[in-house]
Order: C-alpha cells, then structure tokens, then sequence
C-alpha cells in the first residue's frame, strides 16, 4: 500500500466518502463526477445507455447512479449497500471515492468507508432538509477523524433553486456540526442530475458564490490533519531468512527514524540502535512516516509481531484497559463482560468490555445510558484485556489509536473502536506471586483439580444429576464444591437479572470463582443453564486444557416442560416471566461437550453413574 | 504491507500468477517485501492450456531467473474431456478450466488464502471487494455479508477449511500498474507490446490466431495487424487492439488517451450483465 502511495503522492491525492440516506442521489453525485472528468469510457457509455433504457430510474435521461452501483443486487433494487471504490483524477489532483450505503443497516459500511478517508461529503435532499442519517454519519465521520466536510444540498433543482431552502438547511447544519468538534465544514447547492455546481458553476444559482464541489475536491488541504508525533514502527514480521539476517519489518505510521537512532521496544521497554534500514529501493540513511521498511537492530533483543518500535525519548504507552469509543456493527448487540478478539496494528489479545459508559445519541449529540451497545449503535466505553498492549490515543495517531473487533466464534468483525485514553490503575495492580502452587495444593488431596461445567435447560435434571454425583465423589474421598445457579444468584449475582446482558456477568463470574477453586485444588460442580457458547468457551479458556470437562444434560424441551418443577415454564409462557431460556431466550447446545447426556427418560441416579465412569477414565475420579 | 500482513496471518499462503502485467507486479512487490529473504509462499499458475504461447515461454524463463518454484494446476477432467472455448462456450470453458481448476487446486494444496492481482478499478462487482476476501469451505463469496474493513486492521481469522482470497493491489488503477512498471523496470510477456500479428475479426474482436486449434469460420482468414493486448487471458477469449505502442512509455501515452476501458476486450466479462459477479460467487477470481 505504502508503495503506491509513494508514488501518487507528488499529484496529491484525496480519498473522500459520499454519505447521506437513502435517495439523497450520492451513486448518481459520483456518477456525475466521474462523468464530468472524463473517467468513463466508451463501453461504459454505451452499457450505461443501454441500461438507462432498460432499468435506470431516470426516465428518458441517462441514469449516472448506474456507473457506479456494481452489483446486481443494487441495481434491482436501485440502491447501494455495499462500498464501493472508484479512482479518478483531474489535473490537479488524484481521487479514491469510497461510495456508501445509506439505509441504517448498512451504516457499517459507511464507518468503513469513512475509516480511510480524509474528507466526507454529505448529502441532503434540498426538499427534506437535514435527516437523522445526516447527523449519525456526521457524527460518526468526526469520530473518525475526519476533519473536512462538505454538505452537499443536493435536487435544488426540485426546489426551484430557492436560495432560502439551501441557506436554512446551511445554517441548520452550521449549529449542528459545532457541536462535532474540530471540522471545517464547506456547504454547496447542487443538483446531481443535471450538473449544476458539480463541475460548472449553475446558471441557476447565481446568487452562489462558493467554489464547485470538483474545485473544492481539487484544492482542500489537508496536511495538517495527521499531528505530528515521534517515531513508531509497528513490526509486522520478524524477515529472518537465514542465520545471519534478523530483520523487523513493517510501516512506518508516525514520524522518521534514522540509522544509528535509539529505539526503545514496547512493550518491554528494551532499548537499541537502528543499525541499517532497507526499502523497498534498497539500503537507505532515513525512513519517513508511511514507507515500508524491514530495520535491523545494533542488539540483539526479544522482538516478535506486534512490538512496536519507537522514539527512545518518546515511547507510546502500554495497558491493558484503557477508555475508548466502540461503533458496533453487528446486529447481534455487544454485551459487556463477553469475550472478543481485539486486533490493534500488529497485536492480537482478548478483551472484553467492563463498562458502557454511555450510548452516544445521534440526534442532539446527547448521551444515553444503556447495559448493552446495538447493533450501528456509538457508545463509550472501558475495556479490559488479557495482556497489555502498545498503542497511542486515536487523536494522536489514527494507525496506533485504533482497533477492530472480531467474535471469536464467528470470526465476523463486529466492531471498530477507537482509544481515548489508557487507563492508569492497570499500571499500578500487579499480580502478587505465591510460593504455593495449585500443583501442591492438588497434590495434598490427591485429586486432579477440574471444572465439572453441566449446561442445559432449566429443568433437564442439571442440579439433580450434579448433586448426586457430588455424594458419590464425597464418597470416594475427593474434595469437591457444587455451585448452583439458583444458589449463587441469592448472593454473588443477587444483582444480576436476566438480559442477555446479565447472563454474560453472571457466568464470567462464576468462571472466575470456579477458577480460584481448581486453583484451590477442588473438583468444582458448576450447574448453570449457561445458554450461550461463547461464555462456556470463555470459562473453558481460563483453566488448563484438561481442567475443563463439559456436560451436556441433554433433556428435550417438551419433557423439561412437563416436568416444570419450579413452576417457571408456566409463568414464561403467560408472559410473566421475560427472557426464559427455551422461550423467549435462545440455548445454544454445545458442539464438543466432553459429556453428552441424552436425558429425558433416564433416572438422574443412571446419569450421574454415567459421568463417574467418564470421570474415572479421565483419571479425575 | 499487506502481503507482509498475509505472510503472518496465515498458516499456508499461495501467490496466484497468471503471468499478466498485475501478477508480474504482484510477484514484483513480494520479491521486495521480504527482502533479503525469498517470499515465504507458493506461487500456483491455473493453466487452462489455451493460454498464449508466449505467456508460457515467458513463465518459465522468469520462475528460473528468480529460482522460484511454481505449481502449475490444469483441470485434467476438462482437459481429457476436451472442453474448449471455441465448442464449448466461453461461460462452461471459463467455469470448468478456470474457477473448478481453481478451487481443485485451493482444496488439494489446503492453501488457507491465495493472493490475487485483481484491481478495484477493474469491473463493477470488483470495486466491492475487500482486500482480505472470505471465501466459504466451498470457495463461495458472500457479497452482501462482507467483513467490514476499517483503517489498516486485516482481519484473516477463519476456521479450518474456509480461506481468504486477498489482493493487495485492489486501489492500484491501470495507470498506476504501467507506471510501477516503468519506473522499476519489469520485465512482461512481449505480448503486451504492438507488433505484426495475425488475427480474425469476430464479433467485434480481435482474436489472435496463436495456433492451429482455432477454427476459422469459412471466408475468415487471418490477417497480419499491428495490434497489442491491454489484458492476457486465454488466447480466444481475449481480444487485441490495434495500436502502435512498443514500449512502456507509449503505452502510458496511449492509456492516458485512451475511451475504453480495460476489460472491453475481454468475452468472459460480456456473457451477460453482472456476469463477473455471478463468477465470482462461484469461486472465480
């Protein structure tokens, strides 16, 4: 990537989005422009009039949005949903267009869009002046860094290019965007379908004096986005081709460094010298924000992916909690205490959010309290993760101060975060060592400590089973703990209730005090409904391998119903109770549980011989 | 950068070569980024076996130069079967020779992403695709259900089976590509330079008549133009255009003068609307 840019960058070149809701004409805007710059060849034409004819919405007229609305999906249905990426230039300058949905579904894309790029253009119908949207991709376009915006009054020609409408909507706007911060806002009155202030200043709108959008495109500055800050260098990859060779390689994304500079490594805080620096144009005295390098040190030091090499006398910090503002796109929401994957630069660790500080509300730029953060949804948030990482504050670095968030079972992206600020007490709680281990607790009760973790549906005999099988094992001389989830709830949990929200609090701290009691050597019995995957996959990554033994009590719904010892399927299914496992909340059957019980007709006594005897072959029992 | 990110994202990464001007580049840009060291993937060739003599030639004089290995892939079923471009249609040959070809290769090797040339300014379903792109444990891609791609953050995390295509040169354009090329000097097949060749006219196509397996319609007879080509594929589906560009600077002249658009003379992309994007559901590159 860096390459290229290298290459363009004496014309100068832009990357900008087009956003707005639906219908406000952005694909026919760009359609136009790239019309306007000649960018559209011959047999693009020619496939444009023909399908103009046969699908364009634009009468007898040629349909622009057509150029640039590549998937079939999209031209049925007339709208985009996906980005798309268009390359133009003028003699001035070089453009990447990133082309953006604006149904509310699709505002990922819009985020996605707008990650990369230095201006955005928002587009208003002149007839329905400014919309929710308008403001959501506002916001959400400042958020991002974006520090140029131009308001694009778009169908004047619909309001008989009426100063007064185009001067509301401008002022409007004005009011509003000062509430987003540091943005230079540029407003423009055009009409995409015909032309006007697109290239060529609009006969009809004599009273305009403001620049066309391409003039205004062409000569926007903005190299003094990007503050200025020391050197960083993110190692990408270890190039170690032979023994003679260790090189690190990777872009450089803020300042220079020379050969011969100090370097101090994060996390470590190890220090070196720069001893030679190679290019893609081979050996070189100095390398500059953007370039890709591969650098060898004068030391050798303990440096893998994702250490960041830095200014000596200037390092980014290191944490592993830190304040940051997450866009959620995913339409399940993100439930706070669940577990994801936090890729930051080169890093990867696991992370989770402690606390939803605030929902941004677009509308006034309000703040919102909420438990959990929906799907296109902005919120605030404190996020805690396994290990520390390297990083800079997003206002300081756009490639240091962000990060995507990916669920771990899925793989899906479903998050983009942004860092305001590491925070402190991270630094200042550290784990105390203890001379006595869990292998010597273990040892003097003769027993191999582990998580008996039983899943599955309220009344499957869960509780039942497990109590049994805690006398049997009593028995047998094993030291042993039964959690139960009625139990824990009366205390622990007494605060939790039953959002989706709630239960992901409630398990992570059952995981946790399960955890200190295999680290107490103890064979803990946890029976919890626990309905969702990824809180069980949590809990089973906390201990060894070997200390994680799930059972599935795998009793069919109906049968569980009918038993209805608690009288809850009852009450869930007159409405009263909300939330209920079965009902009106999902279970998710686990795929690989160690132990699969099919319940149902069998007596708890049987299954819970059933799980002695796995127990024994495990050498646990 | 993001060849780098492929190296250590995954666990088994293939280069694609086609031998085109991209995948000259593509190779180009690799050989650098791993500097001093050899480029940590395989390289795979789809060979149809009616590519461009030349292109062939070209291949394995450069693999030999570099000392590079290279899998070379034919669908063997379809070549035995004798599917061909000129019985068979373009639309089943590119299906059976080029995409099943493909995903037989992906699946044999289990390469968990190959690395493709394809540009963004190329074609419209193109221009949507993303630089990491998730393809199912069947090579399908899902177009409406992308991963989002936010700042430089790649995210290449899959499960055994499913893989990535990935094309580190998706906001590359043409010009971009000519002008790499001049300014590093890198060597192409001669094919993409104007010279004497003999070609037919047919549908509005140029088509070279690079061996004696293209039959020729009665009254058609070949004839010596001044032609060269914007893209290389397989020889009957790719059309020439006339032109007198010998050298890269004249092909940079030409191409800033130039109203048509690269692919125009390609047959694949032109069986029917949103005919790229169907292929490439189905696995295509």
């Amino acid at each position: 990537m860096a390459d290229q840019k290298t290459a363009i960058e004496e014309k100068g070149l832009l990357r900008f989005l087009t956003c707005g809701s639906v219908d406000d004409g952005k694909s026919t805007l760009i359609g136009h422009l790239l019309f306007d710059c000649d960018e559209v060849s011959e047999d693009g034409l020619a496939r444009l009039h023909a399908q103009s004819k046969s699908g364009g919405r634009a009468g007898d007229a040629l349909d622009y949005s057509l150029l640039v609305d590549g998937l079939m999906a999209e031209r049925e249905q007339g709208i985009t949903i996906d980005v798309a990426y268009r390359y133009f230039s003028t003699p001035k300058r070089k453009f990447i267009v990133a082309d953006t949905p604006g149904h509310e579904q699709y505002t990922r894309n819009m985020a996605t869009g707008a990650s990369n790029s230095d201006l955005a253009i928002l587009l208003v119908d002149a007839r329905k002046g400014l919309q929710i949207q308008t403001k959501r991709h506002s916001k959400i376009v400042s958020l991002m860094g974006i520090r140029h915006l131009v308001l694009a009054v778009n169908k004047m020609d619909l309001v008989d290019y009426d100063q007064t409408v185009f001067d509301t909507i401008a002022s409007d706007y004005t009011d509003f965007a000062q509430k987003l911060g540091d943005c230079a806002v540029q407003a423009i009155p055009l009409s995409a379908l015909n032309g006007d202030n697109i290239s060529a200043r609009s006969a009809a709108m004599d009273w305009y004096s403001g620049p066309t959008l391409r003039d205004h495109l062409e000569m926007v500055d903005i190299t003094q986005d990007q503050k200025q800050s020391a050197f960083r260098l993110p190692v990408q990859l270890v190039n170690r081709p032979d023994a003679s060779f260790r090189g690190y390689s990777g872009t450089v994304c803020a300042g220079s460094v020379s050969v011969g500079d100090a370097v101090r490594v994060g996390p470590t805080g190890e220090l070196s010298r720069i001893a030679s620096i190679l290019t893609p144009d081979g050996e070189a005295k100095i390398a500059y924000n953007g370039d890709a390098v591969t650098v060898t040190l004068t030391d050798e030091r303990d440096i893998s992916r994702g250490n960041v090499l830095a200014a000596a006398d200037d390092p980014p910090p290191v944490s592993d909690q830190f304040a940051a503002h997450i866009i959620w796109m995913h339409p399940k929401p993100l439930l706070p205490g669940r577990q994801l994957q936090l890729r930051l630069g080169a890093q990867s660790v696991n992370a989770a959010v402690t606390e939803l500080k605030y929902v941004i509300n677009y509308e006034d730029n309000s703040h919102n309290a909420g438990k959990v953060l929906g799907f296109n949804e902005t919120g605030y948030c404190n996020l805690a993760l396994d290990q520390p990482v390297v990083f800079d504050t997003f206002e300081n670095n756009r490639d240091m101060g962000s990060f995507i968030l990916v669920d771990k079972l899925s793989n899906e992206t479903v998050g983009a975060g942004m860092i305001v600020f590491g925070l402190r007490r991270a630094d200042n709680v550290h784990w105390q060592a203890m001379d006595v281990s869990k292998q010597a607790r273990a040892a003097l009760k003769g027993q191999k400590p582990c998580i008996l973790w039983f899943t599955g549906l309220s009344g499957s005999g869960k509780s039942t089973v497990a109590n049994i099988l805690e006398k049997r094992l009593l028995a047998r001389g094993c030291h042993t703990y039964l959690l139960d989830g009625d139990n824990v709830r009366h205390g622990l949990n007494r605060d939790l209730g039953f959002t989706d929200a709630d239960r992901v609090e409630n398990i992570r701290r059952i995981a946790e005090v399960s955890k200190l009691m295999v680290d107490a050597g103890l064979l803990v019995m946890v029976s919890f409904i626990s309905p969702f995957r990824s809180e069980r996959r949590q809990a089973r990554q906390m201990v060894e391998d070997s200390e994680f033994v799930e059972v599935f009590v795998d009793t069919p719904l109906e049968i569980c119903e009918a038993r209805d010892v608690k009288g809850l399927y009852k009450k869930a299914r007159a409405g009263e109770i909300k939330n209920f496992t079965g009902i009106d909340s999902p279970y998710e059957p686990p795929e690989h549980a160690e132990i699969h019980l099919h319940a149902g007709e069998r007596t708890p006594e049987d299954l819970a011989e059933d799980i002695f005897r796995a127990l024994e072959e495990k050498g646990i029992a | 950068m993001i060849l780098r990110e492929v190296a250590a994202q995954f666990e088994k990464p293939v280069l694609m070569y086609s031998i085109g001007k991209d995948s000259a580049v593509l190779l180009h840009l690799a050989m650098k980024a791993f500097a001093p060291g050899k480029p940590p993937f395989a390289l795979l060739h789809v060979d149809t076996g009616w590519k461009f003599r030349k292109m062939i030639t070209f291949r394995d004089e450069l693999m030999q130069s570099l000392g590079l290995d290279l899998i070379v892939h034919t669908n063997t079923a379809g070549a035995e079967a004798g599917i061909s471009p000129f019985t068979h249609g373009s639309a089943r040959y590119t299906d059976v020779m080029k995409t099943e070809a493909l995903k037989e290769a992906l699946s044999h090797h289990r390469f968990d992403v190959a690395i493709g040339g394809a540009r963004r300014d190329e074609e419209a379903s193109r221009a949507k695709e993303r630089i990491f792109s998730f393809r199912s444990a069947n090579h399908r891609w899902d177009a409406k259900n992308q991963r989002p791609e936010l700042w430089n953050l790649l995210n290449g995390r899959i499960n055994v089976g499913e893989s990535v295509r990935a094309f580190p040169m998706s906001n590359w354009t043409e010009l971009d590509v000519w002008n790499y090329i001049e300014a590093e000097n890198i060597p192409l097949v001669p094919l993409y330079f104007a010279a004497r060749r003999p070609v037919v006219e047919r549908d509005g196509m140029l088509v070279m008549v690079d061996d004696d397996r293209m039959p020729l319609e009665p009254g058609e007879k070949a004839k010596d133009r001044m032609v060269r080509f914007r893209t290389l594929g397989c020889y009957p589906l790719t059309g020439a255009i006339e032109s007198e560009a010998v050298n890269v600077a004249q092909i940079i002249e030409e191409l800033s003068n130039s109203r048509l658009s690269e692919r125009a003379n390609r047959a694949i992309d032109h069986d029917e609307s949103g005919s790229m994007e169907k292929k490439k559901q189905e696995g295509y590159f």
